[in-house]
Parts: C-alpha cells; structure tokens; sequence
C-alpha cells in the first residue's frame, strides 16, 4: 500500500464520505436520528480519547462536562435570553475554565487515584445540577428552545444528521491536526513516560491540563448539541453511567485511534437498538458483547483490524 | 502488623469524627438540649458505621483483589447484590435463612471464579484499562443475568434477631446494625489471620508485593489470583446478607455500591486492606453526619468534596503507599 | 492503513442499516407502541405495566381485536433513559409507524418524547404522574394516572380534617419526589398547612435516620409527608418506626401504590396513609360502588397471571390501553386524529384510576374524588372512613 494511504487528509475524506452517502441507505427519519446520536456521541469520545489516549490519562467524570455544555444551551435561552449560539460558546468557556480549575491539583494523581478524583468530580457537576432545579429544572430535566440562526430554525432528525455530521469531521480535523504538532507530540511523550518527557524539558503538568481542556470542550459541544436536538435535557446526561459509557467507546474503539472512537461509538449507540428484538436478555447480551470483544480485540476494534494489515502491507 | 496491613501512622480518621461531631450546627441549635444533641450524635454515628461498614466491606473486595492481580473490579458490587438476593429467593423458597444464606456465599464465589477464569484470565496482559472494561461488561452481564432469574422488585431479609430497636445513649438502633458492625469486625480479623498466620495468606502477602516474584519461588500465582477473587466474592456476598435486612436488595444495588466501594479504597489508599476499610467507614461516617448537621440535599457530595481534598494532599490516599516510579 | 478502518466503517454502517429492514406486516393488524421502563430505576413502574399491556392485548385480540383488526404492541425498554426513550419515540413513530401510543412510565421520559408525537400527530397516552404533561394542555398528549398535585390536596384535605397544620417533609431527589414535593408546597398554603422543616434522600440510599433525626427534632411537626417512590419509602417507614416517631401521622404519597410496600416496610406500615386508587381496596369496597367490578376484575387477571401482588401502576396502563381501544371502536378506523378526537371525547369510562371524563381543555379526566384515602391495617389497605 502507499504511504499516502495512512494519511489523515485520506482518513478525513473517507469520514466525509461515508457522512455524505450514509443517508442513501436510511428508509426513514429513526435512522438519521440514530446516526445523529452517533455522529454526537463520537464527537465528544474523540476529545475524550485526546485526554486518554494520546495524553494517556484517565476520566471517569467526563460526563460532567457533557452536561454543564447542555445546561448551558438550556438555561442560557430560558433564564438568561441570551442566543443560543452564544449560549453553546458560554458552555464551552465554562467547561474550559472548570477543567482549568479543578485540572491542575488533580492531575498531579496518578492512575486509579486520578480516576476517582475525575469520578468525584463529575458527580459533582451532576449532583449541583440535579439539585439546583430553580435554574436546571431538577431531576426531571428541561426543554430547551430550538437552534435559530439567522431566522432559520434548526429542527428535525435530518437537518442534524447534517450539523452534527459536519461537526464531526472539524472535530476529527482537529484530533488528527493534534498528534503531528509539538502538543500531540508532548501528549505522546508523556503518556509513555512522565520522567523521560520531563528530562527532555516538556511541562508535563501544562500539557496534562491542555490536554484535558480540550476534551472538555469536546464534550461540552456535544453536549449542547445533544440538547439542542432533543429539545429536553436532564440530568442522567451528566451521570456516572454515562461517563463510563464515553470510557467505554473510546476503549472499545481503540485508545489512541480517531476513527477508533467513531467506531465505538458507533457501536455503544446502535447495539441497544439492535438489541431490543431480544427483550429481557438485552442487558446480558450487552455485557457479554462487551466482554468477548475486549478479550479478543484487546486494543480495541480499529487497531486489532488494522495490525494485521500494516504488518501484511510491509511484508 | 506487616506492611500489606497498614502500619497505621497517620490516626486522620478520630480526628474527623470528633471534628464533626462536635459542631452542633444551625438546623439543630436552636431548642436541643445537650442530652438531645449526644443521642442525635450517637444516632448519626452508628447509621454511619452502619452503612460506612457496607462499604468497607467492598472496598476491601476491590483491594484484595487489586493486590493480587491490578484488576479494578466494577463487577465487585454485583457479588452484595448476588448474597442479598440469591438468600431472599433461597429461603422464600422454603430453605431456612442460614442454609439460604451459605448457598449464597457459595453461589458469590462461583460466579468470582467464573469471572476470574472466563473473562480476566483470557486478557491477561492486556492493559489495565481494557480489563476495567472487561468487569463493567461483567457487572451488566450479571445485572442482565440476575434480572431474568429473580425479578425486578424489591425485596428484604428479616432482621437476624428482630426488628425491636435498642436504645443507645438515646439513639434507637436496629440490632441489626449491631450484626453487621460485629460481621465486618469478624471478617477484617479472620482476613487478617489468613493473610498472616497461613501459608496461602503469605503467598497471597508475595503476590501482592510482586507477582514476578512470587512466581519464580514457585508460587502459584494464577491460583493466588482466583482465590483473591473468590474471597471477594465471598466478603461480598457476606456484605449482602448482613446488609439486606436494613437496605433492601433488589437487582441493581450493586452499581452505586461499586462507585462508593472504589472510591472508599482509593480514599484509604489502593491495595491497602486497612485503608479500604477505614476509607469505606469514614465515607459512611460523612454522609450520615453530612445529612444530620448541614445539609441532607448536598450529603453524597461531602463525601467526595473529602476525597477530593484528601488526594489533592496525599496523592496516595490515606494510609496508601508511596509508589516509586521506574525509569 | 487508515483506508481500511474507514471502509470498514462504512460497511459497517451499511450492514447495520440492512439488519433494520424488517419484514412487511400484514394489513390486518393495527400498532400501538408503547415505551415503558420495565428496567432501571423506574422499573417498579414499568414491568407491571408492561405485564398490563401484553396481557390484555392479548384479551382483546383473542376476543377479536379491535375493529376487526388484531392489535400488535410493540414495546421498547427505555431503562428510565429520557434519552433513549426519545430515539423508541422516533422509532415507533417512524419505523414501526404505529397509531397510537400508550406509555412513558415516568415524567421524565414522557416529556423528552412528547415533542416528537406532537410534531407526528399521533396520540400519547402518558402513565406518568406530574400535572406538567397534561398542564399546559397539549393537543395529542393525554394521561391517566393521577397527578402529583391531587395527591397533596388529597392528603392536605385529610391533615386539614385531623386539625393539623404543621407538617415535616421528607422527599426523595428522584423526578416523582421532586415534582410532588414542588406541589405540595404550592399548594399547602391553600389548606393552611405549613411546612415547618424538609429533608431529602437519594432515591437509592439505605438509611434515612439522619434525616428523620432532624425531623424529629424540628419544634411543632404534628405529621409527616414523604412523596417519593420505590424502596425509598419504605426505609423511610422502617425508620420512621425505627426513630420511634409514629406517635405522628405518616403519609405516603401514591408512588408506594402496591403491596410490596407493605411487605418491604412490614409491621411499621401500621397506620400509614396514603391516597390510592381504587384498585387497592376493590373487594372492601361497597357493592354499589361503580369501579368495584372493574377493579376486582383487573386484580383477579394481573395476580392469576403475573404471580405478583397488584399495583396501580400497571392498573394505570390498563386505563389507557381501554380508553385507547375505546377510542378506537368509535373512531372506527386506524386514523391517528380521528383517534386522538375520541380519546378527548372520553365520557364516564370507569378504569382502575377513576371514572375518566376527558375534555378539550382536560386530558386527564380525574378529580379528587378518585383518589380514596387508604390506611394500613393490619398489614392491609383498609379504607378511611370519610371524617376521620
């Protein structure tokens, strides 16, 4: 195979693809829907997989950021009157500066400790939201008022299949951008040896907190999107169990690997709707599913399949 | 005591509890006598215990497996739910409660060895991350499993010497909260006599310290490594049938479980035994005075807000140890 | 070597596409959907109803079905998911193409899926509690359970009648304690009760001591109110027991509807109360009372045929499976308005829940009068006698 073929300029250009033709297989609108929850869902993995896999640091509060980017697109409108593009920028920074805050103490922990500490954290951010509900509307979440811009009202499965779509691919621009510059290469550098990074002068704490900037950012974009095209949030959004889910795509899909986090979000998003025709036994499926493909696909799904085929071409 | 156990420097945790009980807040102020303040404070106390000893008791499954083989298992919560409702459905099915109690520890121990060998030990060197996804799939898996067989309702246990509270100081506590203090105060010693006094106890003592190690004294170390897995199990499930007449069971207890086990060994330090079960009373302990003296809306928060502070100071938890970093 | 991901992708994507097509249905059938949350959290209410649905679907259709066509339900599990419970919505309404839906077990669920039937035009009946689904009135949402803010003015109206004022509220954080308790203080003004002190539990906790503690210790509480639902109640009453407070009146709100309470809080459920629906009491009631055939029946089939004891939440599902099938058999086709116009038209069906009178500008049809207040005695629902 050519070099080229490795190319992240080929890699995006597939993506776009495969956004622009996937429409052609759809009977109906269910299917843009699911895929707009995919294309939001590996949105928000593909800065998670920043933190964790390149930087190679762990999340298990990423949720947390999930949420504050959807509430701001619902308090922002109702509460505020702000627009809501300005609203999803207000979500951002917000989410940016908590990661600032709260990054640099504990990112000094390592391992399991700092997945505590990001799991405290992201109960936090769910529980202040679940309790505040003057602003958030408590446990049962709230509407949120539709995407305007310029007059035109954002509204309808297909029209953010499209957005989030787009979204999706800047995204992966900017991941794939990331590892050939000097921070992708820091975060590279860190992740294999803190000591060694530190010996050749890499601020390592500044390129952990970047690093989990970044993913935070992603996820609060996702997250406003995920509310602007339900029109309803809550707080489950912001919960544990949906922190572990982003763990789960990104690991699933393969640390370290863009597309991989596409693929594992693709493939936490849609299993359960396959998995419905078998009723009771979902869950067990789920879990089994999950099981076998971590033992068999242990680096998960994009690099075990694409291993064997570097080794072959360079045969 | 050896290393593995704790050599217990630092005494944080009396300290905490007599910070916070006695801080007589506002909600209370105002009319309580003295004598009302001390039975409010013992009435805190022991739910805290209580609960806290629950905790405790999965954070030292989450340890003694950790120790023994790096795995994080979020599945660890599963094997409370699995002691909990395996008994209820043993004795409604006219097994006396003791007899029920046992087929559920049993029953804990071979679903911790089936985990171990059918979905840990054939990812065996894979990264640490892959094989904490491996056990969330194992908790759904379970949770899926347990669905089907029991039900989805909720059920309890009778309280092993009744339901009459006794009075405490002016506290009224169930006796059953007495077995589950008495229970965890058992298990933490029986652990300890294990681990020091038997030769399988010190084997388990070198495969924690290092595995590579241990093997090549001859150790065993995949049957060390299934062992600390059924024993987990085992507390686990133990944790279950003592709990389960205050609490309630039903199939899905075990998710928040896991989340306040991990996170009270972490605050005790990973991989030390004693930590964990200081870390799981003390979370215990934060909630119940958090709930009683400032605010019950804001209590799981407390609890985190204190990790949180305790690892931004001591990045290894309480009593954990300090990690030298190879170069 | 990115190449390769990338195309896999897309067949991916394609194969999971083609895994969707499903085969043509007869036209004989008639669908109605229903997203229900037989797991997670909410599942005390959503299996009961899911048992509900299938088991009397399959009456009617062994009975001929409705209008000369079978009815095929088609259920999804939404895990008490908002979010999931949104994508079944589309799903049905796109994919499955149904009529008419009957579902979305908790408040939460229905109203993250109520835009979506509202833009399809296709009637939802709601089985969950807060009065926000039907409060603004919306054109194809309706509801049959009782509303949170009947069940304060239910249990006002009885403290009022007992002469007390001064209440202490304990509510769990989940979406039904939030919501009602909400209601509550709105509405407590009304029947001049005063809320001296309130506490809050997690819906999953253990141990609601603390709480009670602080309740108990709260100067000129005369009675206790705990809106909440599932086990959260019922540690509640043990404690309450426990705390030896049950010199004060404890009241249940309609979310620990069913027996299983009973059996979770055991002997310190005596003297409880709590509003309900008929359902609970069908044989206690008077001969002349018009629900008692149609409670009674409804127990008898749920108990013989799900072995569990019967709940109202699976006899709110069966309200609106009828009102639904009503509806039906006189719009006398499958058309989605003309449904959803007969659904409003509803007059004097009598269900598990009341005696359901709907109208433009009411998509509940209940008043007060359909809730009874219920005591436990004896390990039993008994009936409070009206004045006490």
């Amino acid at each position: 195979m050519p070099p080229w073929f490795g190319h992240r300029y080929v890699t995006l250009a597939l993506l776009a693809v495969t956004i622009g033709l996937l429409p052609l297989f759809f009977p109906s609108t269910y299917y843009f829907r699911v895929a707009s929850l995919v294309w939001v869902s590996a949105f928000a993995a593909i800065g998670l997989n920043i933190l964790m896999g390149q930087a190679g640091q762990v999340s298990l509060g990423h949720a947390g950021f999930f949420g504050v980017g959807a509430y701001a697109v619902a308090i922002g409108p109702t509460h505020l009157g702000i627009p809501v593009w300005a609203a999803v920028l207000a979500g951002a920074v917000i989410s940016a500066g908590l990661a600032h805050l709260v990054g640099r103490p504990i990112l000094r922990l390592k391992g399991h400790y700092l997945a505590i500490a990001t799991l405290g954290l992201g109960v936090l951010v769910a529980l202040v939201i679940t309790t505040e509900s003057r602003w958030t509307g408590g446990p049962d979440g709230m509407s949120v008022a539709r995407l305007t811009l310029f007059g035109w009202r954002a509204s309808g499965s297909s029209t953010w299949y499209w957005i989030s779509g787009g979204l999706l691919v800047l995204g992966a621009w900017i991941a794939l951008n990331l590892s050939e510059t000097p921070t992708g290469r820091a975060f590279r550098a860190l992740h294999d040896s803190e000591v060694a990074a530190r010996v050749v002068g890499i601020d390592v704490s500044r390129f952990k907190l970047q690093a989990f900037v970044i993913a935070s950012v992603y996820a609060s974009i996702a997250g406003s999107m995920l509310a602007l095209m339900n029109g309803f949030i809550n707080p489950d959004q912001a919960g544990f169990l949906h922190s572990v889910e982003l763990v789960t795509m990104v690991v699933l899909g393969g640390l370290g690997s863009v597309v991989g986090s596409i693929v594992g979000a693709a493939v936490l998003v849609t299993l359960p709707q396959l998995l419905t025709v078998f009723q009771e036994y979902e869950h067990l499926l789920l879990g089994l599913i999950i099981i076998l493909s971590m033992i068999f696909m242990r680096d998960g799904i994009v690099p075990t399949i694409s291993k064997p085929l570097a080794r072959r071409s360079r045969a | 005591m050896p290393a593995e156990f704790g050599g217990v420097g630092r005494c944080i945790e009396p300290a905490r509890i007599g910070l916070f009980g006695s801080v007589a807040w506002p909600p209370l102020a105002a009319k309580r006598s003295v004598e009302q303040r001390m039975s409010d404070f013992f009435q805190f106390l022991v739910s805290g215990l209580t609960v806290g000893s629950v905790y405790a008791l999965v954070a030292l499954g989450f340890t003694l497996i950790y120790n023994a083989s790096d795995v994080v298992n979020f599945a660890q919560g599963e094997f409370v739910m699995l002691g909990g409702m395996v008994t209820v459905f043993a004795s409604a099915a006219g097994v006396p409660l003791p007899l029920a109690a046992l087929i559920a520890i049993c029953i804990a121990v071979v679903v911790g060895l089936l985990l171990y060998w059918l979905a840990i030990e054939p990812a065996r060197g894979a990264s640490a991350v892959t094989v904490i996804i491996i056990t969330i799939g194992a908790s759904i898996l379970l949770r899926g499993i347990a669905q089907i067989v029991f039900d989805k309702q909720f059920h309890k246990l009778p309280a092993f010497t009744g339901d009459a509270p006794v009075d405490l100081f002016g506290a009224a506590i169930q006796p059953q909260s007495f077995w589950v203090l008495g229970g965890t105060a058992v298990i933490v010693t029986l652990l300890y006599a294990f681990l020091e006094l038997t030769l399988l106890g010190k084997a388990v003592l070198a495969t924690a310290a290092n595995r590579l190690a241990a093997h090549l004294v001859g150790i065993n170390t995949r049957t060390v490594m299934a062992l600390a897995f059924g024993g987990s199990a085992a507390i686990g499930a133990v944790a279950g049938v003592l709990i389960t007449p205050i609490t309630l069971t039903s199939y899905d207890v075990g998710t928040l479980l896991a989340l306040k086990g991990f996170a009270a060994a972490m605050l005790g330090g990973m991989g030390n035994p004693l930590g964990a079960v200081a870390g799981g009373i003390l979370i215990g302990l934060l909630e119940s005075f958090g709930a009683g003296y400032i605010s019950s809306t804001y209590k799981d928060a407390f609890a985190f807000i204190v990790i949180l502070v305790v690892l931004v100071a001591l990045p290894q938890g309480l009593f954990g140890r300090r990690a030298v970093e190879r170069v | 070597m990115k190449l390769l991901p990338a195309i896999k992708v897309h067949v991916a994507a394609g194969a999971v596409g083609l895994l969707f097509c499903q085969p043509v249905v007869a036209q004989q059938t008639v669908k109605v959907g229903s997203v229900l949350s037989v797991t997670g959290p909410a599942s005390f209410l959503g299996e009961p109803e899911d048992k509900t649905l299938r088991m009397y679907v399959d009456k009617i259709n062994a009975a001929g079905g409705v209008a000369g066509k079978k009815i095929e339900l088609i259920v999804y599990d939404d895990g008490g998911d908002a979010n999931k419970a949104r994508t079944f919505a589309t799903r049905l309404i796109e994919d499955d193409k149904v009529v008419a839906m009957v579902g979305g077990s908790t408040t939460g669920t229905t109203m993250a899926m109520i835009p979506v039937f509202e833009e399809a035009q296709v009637p939802f009946i709601s089985l969950g509690g807060a009065i926000e689904i039907v409060d603004p009135v919306r054109k194809y949402v309706f509801k049959t359970p009782h509303t949170d803010k009947m069940a304060c003015e239910k249990i006002f109206e009885n403290l009022k009648q007992r002469k007390l004022t001064k209440i202490g509220m304990i509510s769990g954080t989940d979406g039904f304690g939030a919501s009602m308790r909400a209601q509550c203080t709105k509405a407590a003004p009304a029947y001049g009760i005063e809320i001296v002190a309130e506490e809050t539990y997690g819906p999953r906790d253990s141990d609601m001591t603390a709480q009670l503690t602080k309740l108990k210790g709260a100067a000129g509480i005369q009675a206790v109110v705990n809106p909440g639902f599932g086990q959260g109640p019922a540690i509640v009453t043990r404690n309450y027991a426990q705390l030896g407070m049950t010199a004060m009146p404890l009241y249940q709100s309609h979310g620990v509807a069913s027996k299983s309470f009973i059996e979770l809080a055991g002997a310190s459920a005596e003297g409880v109360r709590l509003p309900a629906a008929a359902l609970l009491v069908g044989d206690k009631l008077p001969d002349g009372d018009p629900q008692k055939k149609v409670v009674v029946e409804y127990k008898t089939t749920y108990e013989s045929t799900a072995k569990q004891p019967v709940s109202t939440f699976g006899g709110h599902a069966y309200d609106g499976l009828y009102v639904l099938v009503d509806a039906m058999k006189r719009a006398n086709g499958t058309d989605s308005k003309k449904i959803r116009d007969e659904i409003e038209k509803t007059k004097g069906f009598i269900g598990t829940g009341g005696i359901v009178t709907m109208s433009t500008t009411d998509h509940l049809g209940l008043d007060l009068s359909a809730f009874r207040m219920l005591e436990i005695k004896g390990g039993d629902w008994a009936l409070v006698q009206p004045g006490s």
